[in-house]
């Protein structure tokens, strides 16, 4: 069907195998890991444009309407109700270029949807990164103690991991937005969690979402810790905190870090969709997940009220999903920086030279 | 082997044990269950939370109440008792009752979806590994990680609109204007212009003999109200089959395969000629007939393959079953379309067919073929959504796999012996590819059950996650305990099934027991 490109492919594949000259003699120079993998990430186009996208909309996000006790530059807030302009609709407009009064439009009662979805989009990314921390904190503990020291510690975290996994998520944050609706009680918990609903989510969420990555590293310590460099260090007489920190973790650091970012834009979806099911934020707060489900009827009336949010969620996890891409691409010491371009290039180049080689002794 | 199946089901029943407990206690904590009856104006208030603490039995502390209703599941595992007993829920109904309910109910919902998108996926998985950075891997590269990152709500309302509602108000008058036509032609040419391989001048001729035919086609349906009165009749599914076989022959066994490609046409024509003969027995049919039939029809067609030998027997008959299948199932096709009009004017559809909720219309009357047209259309929506949100991990799955198996040796020595890329791809590389694809099918059956909470709740489907989500809601722990009950275990079994799996196909894979 297609044997040139096939063959073409196959060519190219066995050049940039072949001929890593131009990716490796900058390593052979003695770059140092971050380094190395710095200038793979930079490399990625995606992960570049996916790291920009998200600067972006982290930037537009807590400037806009402020945060914490900081105000914004934007004249609304997500609770201020202004009378309606043009019935809602949004008044914002590519050509000519305009923001107008309410770039987003409004919802009935004349809330501006701008001010709300910058609201939200800061929830979702402050819910993502308490969990990346959390998650990837516990993950490198668990995980690191279970594979370095084996025995009764790993069995004992191990079986800890398995049984957390299992348990729904759902069912977690539903005690957790139970626990934080019952105001009236007047513990210091349901007082905090009343007034921070969003950090106690992210918390939670974040203490059950690290059993993944503490099996990742769990495994990643099982290889590292039978490499030759850690019995060396072991014989010079590391402690095996020194082994862990300085030997093992860093070479571990990569699995870890891209499988933050992964987990960190699984969460994005998971806020969402639990605002959605109305046990993670909840209102008077508002949350990207939140707005669509109290949007959704009103799709036929006003649908940006349900384009705009969506919009927004769609944006924050396909470019931290890019940004994770390029992680793993940079992380991962088997794959050379791979450029189809070139590589068809030199193929091309080593086809044309052989050939005139084989011409050459003809003419001759 | 036998010693590690049985430490790992040992193992799984303690973290069962430990896990029950604790999703137990964190329902029964998570709220008061009496909440909306202590804010009711009722005049009988008192007596309704008595009455409600007695069924839930409140009265006794919640670690206490996880060891009765331990008692309880524990007669489950008695076989043939028939006393299993997991309580009650929140209205008196006894859960084993319910969870019956809704798992049939979720697996409806489920199953096809997952198996399409897994078949699916891996092929576009496999297909993006071979045009490695071309622009269909590029293209889909991008489509996989959209969909990963659509959160499923969204897209089911999206669907619920644009694919429901809007083809409804369409097929009130299904005139598609020519310009739309041209456009779809057009769209449709370029997207296969893009993907195919080839030079320039291949993918102009690929890409405009598509754009004519999709529009001929759509102004021939436009012309024939066809979505009123779809058909394929007999010359569409012959020509259709006569592709099917060409295209069943070129990866089960290659064309060179002569006997091969003849066993699949002669398939095709006993399969044209098999249309005629069964339309009067499927107007009596029943769900056990259709099943009976496409065993018989893939029995023909090995039968066929068999008959006609060949070099490679085996070759034969593989292609000419499969061939079977598919033209067995064109004609079934054909059969749902002529049971269409039927449906659409039914006095319950009332020409609305695409429906936007629940999993059957309440109380519809017809026959075989008209209550799974009704199962149809209600699956239509939450399938679609559900095979586009699962559909990019199997596909990035299979890329990297088949990506990785392209390049080791032993592909090389299949290519270096001279092996035909068809017979390199579909029999060395993609088999290879398929091991570590096999485990995380196994993984996300498993994970089945219990997938499709947000899914459910869209599409207000009773299943599992709606049961689960209730129960929670109502801080009643007893359906949520069943609930939790079924996936745990089911995706516990099915991770075991998944390392054994791994095993038995890579024989370097050995379990240590």
């Amino acid at each position: 069907m297609s044997q040139p490109t096939q063959e073409d492919e196959v060519l190219a594949q066995q050049a940039a195998h072949g001929g890593t000259f131009p990716a490796s003699a900058p390593e052979a120079k003695g770059m140092s890991q971050g380094q190395i993998v710095r200038k793979r990430f930079f490399g990625h186009t995606g992960a570049l444009v996916g790291l920009a996208v998200f600067i972006i909309i982290f930037l537009l996000a807590f400037t806009s309407v402020g945060w914490a006790f900081i105000p914004g530059w934007w004249k609304y807030s997500h609770l201020d109700v202004s009378p309606l302009v043009n019935d809602g609709a949004p008044t914002s407009s590519l050509w000519p270029l305009a923001w107008g009064e309410h770039p987003f439009g409004q919802d009935r009662i004349g809330r501006d949807l701008f001010a709300m979805t910058m609201r939200g989009a800061q929830q979702s990314v402050i819910i993502m990164l308490i969990i990346g921390a959390i998650a990837g904190m516990i993950g490198a503990v668990v995980g690191g103690l279970a594979g370095y020291f084996r025995g009764w510690v790993e069995a004992i975290l191990m079986r800890l991991t398995d049984i957390i996994i299992i348990i729904p998520v759902l069912l977690l944050a539903a005690v957790v937005a139970q626990m934080a609706s019952r105001r009236d009680e007047g513990s210091w918990f349901s007082g905090f969690a009343a007034s921070n609903g969003v950090l106690v989510l992210g918390i939670f969420l974040g203490l059950v979402s690290w059993v993944g990555l503490a099996r990742l590293v769990r495994g990643e310590f099982l290889t590292l810790r039978e490499r030759e460099f850690v019995d060396a260090a072991r014989i010079s007489g590391a402690s095996n905190a020194r082994i862990i920190f300085k030997h093992i973790l860093p070479n571990a650091v990569g699995v870890l870090i891209v499988n933050v970012t992964l987990t960190m834009s699984a969460a994005i979806l998971l806020e969402t969709a639990l605002s959605y099911l109305g046990v993670g934020v909840k209102s008077p707060d508002t949350s990207l997940g939140l707005l669509i489900s109290q949007n959704q009827e009103a799709f036929a009336t006003r649908p940006w009220l349900f384009w705009f949010p969506g919009l927004f969620i769609v944006l924050i996890c396909l470019s931290i999903n890019f940004i994770g891409d390029g992680l793993r691409d940079a992380f991962d010491p088997r794959q050379k920086k791979f450029k189809a371009r070139t590589a068809v290039e030199t193929a091309r180049h080593s086809s044309t030279t052989t050939a005139l080689a084989a011409e050459a002794p003809k003419g001759s | 082997m036998v010693t590690y199946i049985v430490r790992r089901l040992v193992t799984a029943a303690i973290i069962l044990l430990g896990a029950s407990f604790l999703v137990y206690l964190l329902t029964a904590s998570s709220g008061d269950p009496l909440a909306d009856l202590r804010a009711s104006s009722a005049p009988n208030k008192q007596a309704l939370m008595d009455a409600r603490s007695e069924l839930l039995d409140l009265d006794t502390p919640a670690p206490l109440r996880y060891f009765k209703w331990l008692g309880g599941a524990a007669q489950c595992l008695v076989p043939f008792a028939n006393s299993c007993d997991l309580g009650k829920n929140i209205t008196g109904q006894p859960i084993t009752e319910a969870l019956g309910f809704a798992l049939v109910q979720t697996l409806t919902l489920v199953t096809g979806a997952t198996v399409l998108a897994i078949l699916i996926g891996i092929t576009l998985g496999i297909i993006t590994a071979l045009r490695q950075y071309s622009a269909l891997d590029y293209g889909v590269t991008f489509m996989a990680f959209l969909f990963f990152s659509l959160p499923i709500f969204w897209v089911a309302v999206l669907l619920k609109e644009f694919g429901a509602i809007g083809f409804n108000d369409f097929l009130r008058n299904p005139e598609i204007p020519l310009p739309v036509s041209l456009a779809v032609g057009a769209i449709a040419g370029l997207l296969v212009a893009v993907a195919a391989g080839g030079d320039l001048k291949r993918r102009a001729i690929t890409g405009g003999s598509v754009f004519a035919a999709v529009t001929l086609v759509l102004v021939y349906f436009s012309a024939t109200l066809w979505f009123r009165n779809p058909g394929l009749g007999p010359v569409v599914i012959a020509v259709a089959g006569v592709g099917i076989a060409f295209a069943v022959t070129l990866l089960a066994a290659g064309l060179k395969n002569r006997k091969a490609l003849q066993s699949s046409l002669i398939v095709v024509g006993i399969g044209v000629v098999a249309y005629f003969a069964v339309q009067p027995l499927l107007a009596e049919a029943t769900a056990l007939m259709i099943v009976l039939l496409a065993i018989g029809t893939v029995l023909i067609g090995v039968g066929v393959g068999y008959l006609m030998g060949g070099y490679d027997r085996g070759q034969s008959m593989r292609s000419a079953g499969i061939t079977a299948f598919l033209v067995g199932g064109l004609v079934i096709l054909d059969r749902f379309m002529q049971a269409w009009p039927t449906y659409f004017n039914n006095s319950r559809v009332r020409g609305r067919p695409i429906a936007t909720i629940g999993a059957g219309t309440p109380n519809i009357q017809g026959d075989f073929w008209v209550l799974s047209l009704d199962t149809f259309t209600h699956l239509l929506l939450p399938t679609v959504a559900l095979i586009l949100v699962s559909l990019a991990s199997y596909t990035r799955f299979t890329r990297s796999s088949m990506l990785e198996i392209m390049n080791m040796d032993y592909i090389r020595t299949a290519r270096a012996k001279g092996l035909s890329e068809r017979s390199v791809v579909m029999g060395h590389a993609f088999r290879n590819a398929l091991i570590p694809i096999a485990t995380i099918v196994a993984f996300d059956i498993g994970a089945l059950i219990g997938g499709a909470v947000i899914t459910e709740t869209v599409f207000s489907v009773r299943g599992m996650g709606f049961l689960f989500l209730d129960g929670i809601m109502h801080i009643d722990p007893n359906p949520v305990m069943g609930v939790f009950l079924c996936v745990a275990m089911t995706a516990m079994v099915f991770n075991l099934i998944a390392d054994l799996a791994y095993s038995a196909l890579d024989p370097r894979v050995r379990i240590k027991a």
